[in-house]
């Protein structure tokens, strides 16, 4: 056990499964030998060499177009996007070439591959250093969505993404690295090492993929969230005496819809919490889901709380993110009657 | 045996993966003495009207013009007047300036990032220099030099770094992220080398129209892998666009060498020729050099000969931003050894040895870009630093998503305005 931060928790999961693994092998902008831009690949160059991770071109297509490739070798490629908002040149390697190849070759070829990408405001990083773009990658067949939201989930989650056989994209909630954010930005950061998630075991293990986390327990209300948004409608739950159930979601697809679920139909009541962009977001996964399965339990409308459909504006930065007020005021909405 | 037998390659080398590592790494010496520097004045320069091939020996030289005394030699000397010389010198010395100030202001909180061109000055200044008032460029975020070369106004620029109220962009940008129509600067966007093709496409909507203006694409040497350089290059030849898209070599990419985009195997002003271009490799820190191969494009780009690849060769003196911290990867004194010296000294002292400068002018010089300087950055500050905007006019940043207002986003701005209320 060590107490870890999530970028030092993504570092460990590197080391374990490159050492179990020599298949593996990680590659992206400046991951080499300065260890990442967020120095979550920081010691992997001189630990095993710098044929398993070296530093690539500026060239999302061809990262994700020869790790494409290298997959089809036979290796198990784990790229670093060096922030979502740039995944965009890779995109079309992702969707028409990584997301198809087992389903148009009848599993002749697979594509076991982890693509990390930093994501998310909070950081006053404008429009290209913001975006939360999970949704185009929910929307595509054959590819999963990761989004951890602490250290172990990180480290558990990016392992089974890694030993998994099918490709996966991996959004890591940069806001949240370094210590959770309950969405209170006038507020001093509190740093991991405060929290029992900080708590990772040093060795092998796993989050398995698919399995959601219910971070609180909850009579009242289900909040559905996942990423930073899980500490922001926490703490924004508790200030407001709202006796949530909080359900962490870890991963968007393959979604835990067995649990949303059951505490749906528990709690009779549904908000979403995401940063995205509410149109067409993955929160409209959800909310569409809920009342599917639902609607009969369901004793007021699911809301969502998201971030407004403009790009990211930088100086609006806490005008965009969704922090307490847009919490308060859902909360209010969906506990009204 | 067939080749396809595996028993027939039994003996055959392992294959081995290279992968480019630079030559220095923190704790080295640095040492550039195997660097072949061509003396000034060395290379031809062939005519303007010139076939693509006849640069291509070019584009594995180095089209330098100042020599080591500071005189101006070579069929690539510009000669410009001494007035001339003088406003690249100032302006150069502004835009250093103004870096340091904003670095610091960065520093002191009072905005988010920020972002300098330190050794790279006479690159944009001197283009600005040689090319017309309307032509357009789509620069990087290094380019800051041709709005100064242009007298875009100091504090416009550092309101845009503050997102303060006399930012035109309404604060939307990051800092540095600057655009501005009437200076012919197009919006600089985070996603490297989308703009490349956007400068062809810009030249060719001039050709179609018959104008007269052209456009100059601008990447680093690192995001030459991207596809978009491509894309431009491939635009660029077929229709013979009048553009010059320049690559800006200061042989670093955030932390990786210039070797990462392939410069251990060839020059980038080399992939002109793969294209049928007319490609130069330029002295980038010899302004004379910068302003005549920009100038030798132009020409050529507005008399309907076609697009130049201007490689300028430099170095990225200090951090990438300032988010970086350079002396992780490289060594702290590189930049001191750098051979083709700093570009600002090597302007002043042409001048110096033409007899049109001296210390104290220089002294001068560097005294009121700084008084110049601070003046702005005061009238900046009066309209905000970043950490007071964001609360107030709430409603713009709903505005210009589209043409008009749908129904989805006015309903959003109504409610951001009453979280900014409750
Ligand atoms: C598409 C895309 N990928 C990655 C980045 C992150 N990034 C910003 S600047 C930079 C390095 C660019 O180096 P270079 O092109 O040499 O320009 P320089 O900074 O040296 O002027 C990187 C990787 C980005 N902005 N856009
Ligand atoms: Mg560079």
């Amino acid at each position: 056990m060590a107490t870890m931060n999530m970028i030092q928790a993504i570092n460990s999961a590197h080391k374990v499964t490159m050492a179990r693994d020599p298949d593996v092998v990680v590659f992206g902008e400046d991951v080499g030998y300065f260890g990442g831009v967020f120095r979550a690949t920081e010691g992997l160059q001189r630990e095993f060499g710098i044929t398993r991770c070296f530093d690539a071109p500026i060239s999302e297509g061809g990262i994700v177009g020869t790790a494409v490739g290298m997959a089809a070798y036979g290796l198990k490629p784990v790229v670093e996007i060096q922030f979502a908002d740039y995944i965009y040149p890779g995109y079309d390697q992702i969707v028409s070439e990584v997301a198809r190849m087992r389903y148009r070759t009848a599993a002749e070829w697979t594509m076991p591959m982890v693509i990390r990408t930093p994501y998310g405001g909070g950081i006053f990083g404008g429009q290209t250093h913001s975006q939360s773009p999970e949704a185009l990658f929910t929307h595509v067949a054959g590819l999963k969505v990761v989004i951890p939201s602490n250290p172990y989930d990180a480290k558990g989650l990016l392992i089974a993404a890694i030993e998994d056989p099918d490709p996966v994209v991996f959004f890591e909630p940069k806001r949240i690295y370094n210590g959770p954010f309950d969405g209170h930005h006038d507020r001093p950061v509190t740093p991991w090492a405060k929290r029992a998630e900080a708590e990772v075991p040093d060795d092998h293990y796993t989050v398995p993929l698919g399995q959601a986390r219910v971070v609180r327990e909850g009579a009242e209300l289900t909040v559905l969230t996942y990423g930073t948004m899980v500490h922001v409608a926490a703490a924004a739950a508790e200030e407001n005496g709202v006796d949530a159930e909080i359900i962490d979601l870890r991963t968007l697809v393959p979604l835990d819809i067995a649990t949303i679920e059951a505490s749906v139909k528990k709690t009779g009541r549904c908000l979403v919490v995401v940063e995205a962009t509410r149109t067409s977001g993955f929160a409209s996964e959800l909310v569409t889901l809920v009342q599917e399965r639902c609607f009969y339990h369901l004793e007021a409308p699911v809301e969502r709380v998201t971030g407004w459909d403009t790009p990211y504006p930088h100086a609006y930065e806490w005008a965009y993110f969704p922090g307490p007020k847009r919490m308060k005021f859902a909360l209010e909405k969906v506990m009204a009657d | 045996m067939s080749d396809a037998d595996p028993q027939a390659r039994r003996n055959a080398p392992a294959l081995t993966l290279h992968v480019p590592e630079p030559p220095y790494r923190p704790g080295d010496t640095p040492d550039f003495s195997s660097l072949v520097v061509p003396p000034a004045g060395a290379t031809a320069r062939p005519d303007t009207t010139a076939e693509p091939r006849e640069t291509f020996p070019l584009t594995d030289a180095l089209v330098r013009v100042l020599d080591e005394d500071g005189r101006a030699v070579g069929a690539w000397d510009p000669k410009l007047d001494p007035d001339t010389i003088r406003k690249m010198l100032r302006d150069m010395v502004i835009v250093r300036v103004f870096d340091d100030r904003m670095y610091r202001a960065q520093r002191q909180g009072k905005t988010s990032f920020y972002m300098k061109c330190t050794g790279e000055e006479a690159i944009a200044v001197a283009t600005a220099g040689a090319m017309h008032r309307d032509d357009m460029h789509f620069p990087t975020y290094r380019q800051q030099g041709l709005l100064v070369s242009r007298g875009y106004p100091l504090t416009k620029m550092m309101c845009q770094i503050y997102s303060n109220a006399g930012d035109h962009m309404k604060g939307r940008q990051l800092p540095i992220m600057y655009s501005d129509k009437e200076h012919g600067f197009f919006s600089i966007s985070g996603n490297l080398g989308t703009q490349y093709p956007q400068a062809v496409g810009w030249a060719m909507a001039s050709a179609i129209k018959g104008d007269s203006r052209i456009a100059m694409g601008w990447i680093g040497d690192g995001a030459t892998a991207e596809g978009d350089f491509h894309s431009a290059m491939t635009f660029a030849t077929v229709y013979n666009a009048p553009v010059i898209l320049a690559v800006v070599n200061n042989q670093w990419a955030i932390s990786s060498f210039s070797g990462l985009a392939g410069a251990e195997r060839a020059t980038f002003a080399a992939r002109a020729v793969g294209y049928g271009m007319a490609g130069l490799r330029v002295d980038g820190n010899d302004a004379l050099a910068v302003y005549a191969a920009v100038q030798w494009a132009s020409e050529r780009a507005r008399s309907n000969n076609g697009p130049t690849l201007i490689e300028f060769f430099t170095y990225r003196a200090e951090g990438h931003s300032t988010s970086d911290d350079p002396t992780g990867y490289r060594p702290a004194g590189e930049a001191q050894q750098w051979p083709l010296g700093d570009p600002i000294a090597r302007l002043r002292q042409h001048l110096v040895a033409l007899g049109e400068w001296d210390d104290e002018r220089h002294d001068a010089l560097v005294k009121q870009a700084d008084a110049e300087v601070r003046a702005a950055q005061k009238e900046a500050e009066k309209l905000g630093i970043l950490s007071e905007q964001g609360r107030e006019n709430i409603e713009s940043m709903f505005e210009d998503v589209y043409a008009d207002v749908p129904w989805n986003v006015a309903e959003q701005r109504d409610q951001a305005l009453k979280e900014a209320q409750g």
